[in-house]
């Protein structure tokens, strides 16, 4: 049995192709974990929808200040160099291309780069915050999730069938089992474990792996 | 000119039944606590105002601020991007029960529309929500080759927002991540409320630290150390207090 990557270790792949000084939004949740993982050496500056860039680290309990927490309503800390400013310039920054790379969860990522990451049907309470804004201007948009559903069913699809939160915006996806590139309306594939085989790949996802160069191994730490 | 207003209930005592209400805030960082239980406090005393339409990033948290309105009934309709939180339990059960109205609007169109309602554009075309469930309806246009979705400016007749330090003129500086929608809110309502931490004279805060503009202000109220919604919910508070 192949073991596939962590979440941890998905964001720790997705952490290397992060340049230092680049302006970085990661989603609430799983992409929230890149930021541990920036190598030695660099430093991304780290922009979050309510109003800060360069934020720093959780304070340590106890010493939280609830005017100063991130888009996920968690307790941050300021560093040398945070700026603070209102809503509608923090949305400039994204839309207005001057985001380096958003970084985001996903129920479904389609070949032609669209992403359904914010509602799962019409039952309950619908919420979209700031994810279909976050798709829009950033120079990278990239996907962190697990190949498949828990279930088993391919997360790279031919066609989201779930809601839209934009159309054709996703460059990259790190998964649990590769890195997949969308490229003109394919899946190329960059990098994949090294246990498993083109088919098997190809079987978990739905939609045509094309390939254009090498594929590499897809190595991620223990972390 | 005095834009200061001696005490909380004064400073709420004319919004009025059906009022649509900006109400400042990105969960507890930044709501304006005290003006909320102010004006809850007279919706129970007098039974007005209510009917109120409100615009903020969420739909409340626990028993207290909006939650607090929405669990008194004061409210028929809310406009936000992320009607969820810790202990969301009081928006969702009415508005699963039909009971509340919801608009649900992407948090940057959210912050963009109430900037345009503010700053006199009826209108705007935004990358997005295009091609979503949420641009159905909207008209759409093509700019340079990609397609964008046509959002009006959203305006209030009221805007409840929160500030760290106001002069008399009403001009204000905002405590950290604090103050996200309130220099947009205060822009975007006919008349905009604001409680300080902190009251100074005309020349207390240096003009190159003004955030909002006295222009946008109508009236200062201080509540100097104000609650944090955070550790109300963490300290399980409601409004008003259950008294066993």
């Amino acid at each position: 049995m192949m073991t596939r990557l962590s979440n941890a270790q998905i964001a720790w792949r997705a952490a290397q192709d992060i340049d230092d000084g680049a302006y970085v939004n990661l989603g609430i949740g799983f992409p929230e974990m890149v930021a541990r993982f920036q190598p030695e050496g660099r430093q991304a500056v780290f922009h979050t929808e309510n109003g800060i860039l360069g934020f720093g680290e959780a304070p340590k309990p106890g010493e939280e200040d609830w005017d100063l927490i991130n888009a996920g309503k968690k307790a941050v800390t300021i560093k040398p160099g945070t700026a603070f400013f209102h809503h509608a310039d923090s949305f400039a920054m994204v839309r207005g291309g001057h985001l380096d790379v958003a970084i985001l969860g996903a129920y479904q990522v389609a070949q032609n780069g669209d992403l359904a990451n914010w509602s799962t049907g019409p039952k309950g309470v619908p919420a979209v915050g700031g994810a279909m804004d976050l798709v829009h201007g950033a120079k990278r948009v990239a996907v962190l999730t697990d190949h498949t559903t828990k279930d088993g069913k391919p997360k790279l699809v031919d066609r989201c069938t779930l809601p839209l939160t934009g159309v054709g915006c996703v460059t990259r996806i790190y998964t649990s089992l590769a890195v997949v590139d969308i490229e003109a309306g394919c899946f190329v594939l960059r990098e994949k474990l090294a246990a498993l085989s083109f088919d098997e790949l190809q079987s978990l996802t739905g939609a045509p792996l094309h390939i254009d160069g090498a594929v590499t191994d897809l190595i991620a730490p223990e972390v | 000119m005095d834009k200061r207003i001696a005490d909380l209930a004064e400073a709420v005592a004319d919004i009025t039944d059906n009022a649509t209400v900006m109400i400042g805030g990105f969960g507890g960082s930044g709501a304006p606590i005290e003006l909320i239980h102010a004006l809850i406090d007279r919706y129970l005393a007098t039974g007005s105002p209510k009917n109120l339409t409100v615009i903020n990033n969420n739909a409340g948290n626990g028993h207290v601020g909006i939650a607090a309105m929405i669990e008194q009934g004061m409210v028929a309709k809310m406009v936000c991007s992320f009607p969820r939180s810790a202990d969301p339990r009081v928006f969702t059960e009415r508005y699963l029960a039909g009971e509340i109205a919801l608009e649900l609007v992407p948090q940057g169109t959210l912050a963009e529309r109430i900037r345009a309602g503010g700053a006199g554009i009826p209108a705007f075309y935004t990358p997005t929500g295009f091609g979503t469930d949420l641009a159905q309806g909207k008209p759409v246009a093509e700019f340079d080759g990609r397609s964008y979705v046509q959002e009006r400016w959203l305006k209030a007749d009221y805007a409840l927002i929160k500030a760290e330090t106001g002069d008399h003129l009403g001009n204000l500086t905002y405590r950290m991540a604090a103050r996200n929608f309130a220099p947009l809110m205060a822009m975007a309502a006919a008349r905009t409320i604001v409680q300080v931490s902190r009251v100074v004279e005309p020349g207390g805060i240096d003009p190159e630290a003004v955030v909002t503009p006295g222009i946008f202000v109508d009236a200062v109220v201080a509540v100097p150390n104000p609650a944090q919604e955070e550790d109300l919910n963490r300290a399980n508070a409601a409004h008003p207090e259950v008294t066993a």
